[in-house]
């Protein structure tokens, strides 16, 4: 009744390609644009920035990252965590050996690095599939985190291992380190997510994402039509690192502030950015938004629920939590394996016919 | 001189795709023997034969999946040196697959724009810009693929995920994808088997106005022996590898050989 349609038709072949074709779908994307940018940043606290907002902001870099590559380019990989790892590293080194450089250059920086590694560690791809693969990125997860925690060099020789974040300002505001303000670390990564969301959507909607496509849905026909198979692959495991390289950066400097690597950028944190894209929507932009929304907010909700509501003890309400998501995990892989993402649009369709469904 | 440049610079009749005795075997098994024969430029040259005789081996090795252990393969007046198959594709070499072989998770639109990729040329820096360049190229080639669209009369089901079509319209799509390459030579690999005889008649429409409109040089493996003599020009037949006959439909047909091996046999 209300979400139409009518007199919102496609005139020119921009239009029709443009990212929200519907004009209150566009609306509703500036609201929350908006929003996020203008109103947000005035009422966030501690509470809402580090356990929901910023982790979501930077967990969705990582989605975005890792849905280019295998839900577009279907390419499965576990290594995630280990190339956020080099992301973290990265930025660290470049945060310690050039106090001088804007944070900003810093981060994009360690996303360049990472994606020279991702390539590197890409090049096996180009010989294995599917299982085989994900064994191969599976051994990198582990190269990396033992490499991290081996090589004193890469933690400046401290005494712990671990590392820590410098204070850093942004514009004369602190955005990492003890003293920054939760609206700043916010609005950085948000600006950067926005950036680099606009960047996969418009890379996803051309030519080289139905690039990654043809590839994903049938290698020998994309062949034909004079797809380099090497070439797509390798440049999905680019950008695919670059964005997981940025999240990680953000990760370690804004939002940790200080890593332990096997902890922080283990196997966990590969599965869980995996199962965001698989509760979210392989291969949708929505979907990696969606996926880590719900994987950030979901354990959050849980425990207030169950800790804070019901007064259970934390460790059951932690077994709860690893049950719900395995459970929504395999419910999604055979009930909806397109996610969240398909579901709204499903959900978007009913709407637009509504009340009247012929 | 690109390839697809010299290919398009040949005249109507004159000779564009040749194979020099070429023979193909895998381990054991001999799937082409000592087979020769030319494609013109502009006809519809047709490769009949009996399951097995090494009909969509020969299209492979003309686009490069399958390198052959001897012969040679001359495209637009050069020898080819074992290309692979997406360089064939810059060529100007186009194909369908004997059995479907569409992009499942892509609509009708995408699967046929994805067929432009050899037209498109925007590096990665523009297509993240979008704004510019990236987009218009977008568009141009979007209004091809219309056009070829509109060609092949589905309209209807351009943003409908290819998987939910049916199978002569998958067929139909998996044409569209192939034209939208604006190939010089297009390669079809059974187009018709399976379909009714109303979607053969649309499908040999389809073709014969590919060659009319576009001036594509077709080569088809086909099985109907009705529908390969009404649309094509020249047929090459084989059988268990090795080339029994080629001709003008009418020669081929009244061909002792070929009758024996092959019209004899019936049609399975
Ligand atoms: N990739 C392959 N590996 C092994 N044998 C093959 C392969 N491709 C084709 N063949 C064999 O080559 C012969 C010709 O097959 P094919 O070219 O598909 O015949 P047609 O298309 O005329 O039915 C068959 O005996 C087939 O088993
Ligand atoms: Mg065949």
């Amino acid at each position: 009744m209300f979400y139409r349609q009518a007199g919102d038709f496609k005139t020119t072949y921009r239009g029709d390609i443009q990212t929200f074709p519907l004009r209150q779908d566009r609306i509703a994307y500036y609201l929350m644009l908006a929003f996020a940018f203008l109103v947000v940043p005035f009422v966030i606290n501690d509470y809402w920035a580090s356990a929901v907002l910023i982790p979501f902001l930077i967990l969705a870099i990582a989605s975005l990252g890792l849905n280019i590559l295998t839900g577009y380019c279907g390419l499965v990989s576990l290594g995630t965590g280990g190339f956020m790892a080099v992301g973290a590293y990265a930025c660290y080194k470049l945060m310690t050996a050039f106090p001088d450089l804007n944070m900003m250059i810093v981060v994009l920086l360690a996303g360049f690095i990472t994606a020279a590694v991702g390539l590197l560690f890409g090049i096996p791809s180009l010989r294995i599939k599917g299982f085989y693969l994900a064994v191969a990125t599976l051994a990198a997860q582990f190269f990396l985190v033992w490499l991290f925690n081996k090589v004193p060099w890469f933690y400046n020789y401290s005494a712990s291992g671990q590392i820590n974040a410098p204070e850093r300002t942004m514009l004369g505001f602190e955005v990492t380190g003890a003293n920054a303000e939760p609206a700043v670390s916010y609005l950085f990564c948000l600006t950067i997510l926005t950036v680099l969301a606009l960047i996969a959507r418009n890379l996803t909607r051309g030519r080289i994402g139905r690039s990654w496509m043809a590839i994903r849905d049938m290698d020998i026909a994309a062949e034909i039509i004079g797809v380099n198979p090497l070439k797509t692959k390798l440049s999905a495991f680019a950008v695919s690192s670059f964005y997981i390289g940025v999240a990680g950066a953000l990760f370690f400097s804004v939002y940790l502030g200080a890593v332990e690597v096997g902890e922080v950028f283990g196997i966990n944190q590969s599965f869980l950015i995996l199962f965001m894209i698989i509760i979210g929507g392989l291969g949708s932009i929505f979907g990696s938004f969606a996926g880590a929304a719900f994987m950030v907010l979901m354990p959050v909700l849980l425990k207030n629920i169950m800790v804070g509501g019901l007064g259970w003890p934390t460790d059951i309400a932690a077994h709860i939590e690893f049950m719900v998501v395995g459970g929504l995990i395999v419910i999604f892989l055979i009930v909806e394996p397109h996610g969240l993402a398909q579901l709204w649009r499903v959900a978007k369709e009913k709407l637009l016919l509504w009340p009247f469904p012929h | 001189m690109g390839a697809r440049a010299a290919a398009q610079s040949i005249d109507q009749g004159a000779e564009l795709l040749r194979v020099d005795d070429i023979s193909l075997s895998f381990g054991g098994v001999k799937a082409l023997t000592d087979v020769s024969f030319d494609v013109l430029r502009g006809e519809v040259r047709a490769i009949i034969g009996p399951n097995g005789a090494g009909k969509s081996s020969m299209l492979n090795v003309i686009n490069g999946f399958y390198h052959p252990q001897q012969g040679e393969v001359w495209f637009a007046g050069s020898q080819r040196r074992n290309p692979k198959p997406h360089n064939i594709a810059h060529q100007g070499i186009a194909r369908t697959f004997q059995n479907i072989a569409l992009f499942n998770g892509m609509s009708t639109l995408d699967n046929i724009m994805t067929g432009r990729f050899t037209h498109m040329k925007q590096n990665m820096l523009m297509q993240a810009f979008w704004r510019g360049p990236a987009e218009r190229e977008e568009v141009q080639n979007r209004e091809k693929v219309e056009e070829i669209i509109d060609f092949l009369e589905i309209q209807a089901i351009r943003k409908t995920p290819v998987g939910r079509l049916p199978y002569g319209l998958q067929k139909r799509v998996e044409l569209g994808r192939a034209l939208a390459a604006e190939p010089i030579l297009l390669l079809l690999d059974e187009p018709m088997a399976g379909m009714n005889v109303e979607e053969k008649e649309d499908m040999s429409r389809f073709i014969l106005d590919v060659k009319d409109e576009f001036g594509t040089t077709i080569t088809l493996i086909e099985h109907d022996m009705g529908v390969v003599m009404d649309i094509s020009d020249r047929v090459v037949v084989l059988d268990y590898g090795r080339k029994i006959g080629d001709g003008t439909p009418d020669e081929v047909r009244n061909d002792q050989a070929v009758i024996d091996a092959y019209l004899g046999v019936a049609h399975d």
